[in-house]
């Protein structure tokens, strides 16, 4: 879609305030709404946009599939891990006390790890079930829109 | 407070209202992509619908998840099937009466349910106060909704989770995991 600057512009101006806001959202889900599944999706939202804008096969330089897929496994494991350490700590699975000697720093500690694993996931998921729709299209010419 | 509740129920009355006839809209409609914008439509209205409810991180939620990616998924999904519905094979008074038949059972259920947002209501009874009341002390943090889902249901989370991770797993079974671009109708890689 090269002749299309108007969107390459906008998109250009959009991507990084959602990329932005994926990462307050995550990181300031304890405070405000939202937390690691709607980061997650704004997070791979900003990349669905980018491949629309320019095409499937620049997302997928940007992001390898496989990479995407090895993430999206490392976020179950960050998560369920959680729960080994706190059990490996002397806790309950997923006891957040045992990660801290201040019981509320320790659930905090605990919240904002499951969290991050639970972003990454959602985002690599979503953006990996899109360009495993995407990628079995056709290319479209501009004409075709 | 009064004033504040007819807003509300003004609000709720407009939103519901939306969503009947977005609903027919995509009865009515027999171009799928249609179909798919109406559908991000429809998810949209119900995430104003939860924001009127006060549950912002379900109605955060549901404007990601419902309208955003669903909606392109969907689309994405057209793209390797076909844009139109195709053309119903038999009279519809069977389906008909089964929907008729399911959503008046529905409704006589709810006749059993408690009045909307009574304070003696089970869910303002049983475990959400004791939530409400132990987050400060127990987490320290100020959402609650964060407290309850990583740490209070933390397992019920992970389970979540690994829900989504099998999707993944599921449709790159069916689709195939190399990213690779297919072509032609024999979907032969390149």
């Amino acid at each position: 879609m090269e002749h299309h600057s108007i969107l390459r512009v906008v998109s250009k101006l959009l991507i990084p305030p959602m990329l932005v806001y994926a990462l307050y959202v995550q990181f300031h889900g304890e405070y405000s709404p939202g937390g690691g599944f709607q980061a997650g999706v704004v997070f791979a939202a900003a990349f669905v946009l980018y491949s629309l804008v320019h095409g499937i096969d620049a997302l997928t330089r940007v992001a390898p599939p496989r990479v995407l897929h090895a993430l999206a496994g490392l976020g179950v494991l960050i998560f369920a891990g959680t729960g080994v350490v706190t059990m490996a700590l002397g806790d309950a699975y997923l006891g957040y006390y045992a990660l801290g000697e201040h019981p509320q720093h320790a659930q905090e500690w605990g919240i904002v790890v499951v969290e991050f694993g639970v972003g990454m996931t959602v985002a690599t998921v979503m953006l990996s079930l899109f360009i495993a729709f995407a990628s079995h299209t056709r290319k479209l010419d501009d004409k075709d829109w | 407070m009064t004033a504040n509740l007819i807003g509300i129920a003004i609000i709720d009355i407009v939103f519901f209202t939306l969503l009947v006839l977005t609903a027919i809209a995509i009865l009515r409609q027999r171009n799928l992509f249609a179909v798919a914008m109406l559908s991000g439509v429809f998810s949209l209205l119900s995430a104003g619908l939860f924001v009127t409810l006060d549950a912002m991180d379900v109605a955060f939620t549901e404007a990601a998840v419902g309208a955003g990616i669903s909606t392109v998924l969907m689309l994405g999904t057209l793209a390797l099937t076909s844009r139109d519905e195709a053309k119903r094979p038999r009279s519809a008074l069977l389906p008909l009466f089964v929907c008729l038949v399911a959503g008046a059972a529905l409704v006589y259920g709810t006749l059993d349910m408690p009045p909307f947002g009574a304070v003696d209501n089970p869910i303002q009874t049983h475990v959400a106060p004791e939530y409400i009341a132990r987050t400060p002390t127990d987490i320290g943090i100020p959402n609650v909704v964060a407290a309850v889902l990583a740490s209070y249901r933390g397992f019920d989370t992970l389970g979540e989770v690994v829900v989504v991770f099998a999707a993944l797993v599921a449709v790159l079974l069916m689709l195939g995991t190399s990213g690779r671009r297919t072509n032609g109708k024999n979907g032969k890689e390149e």
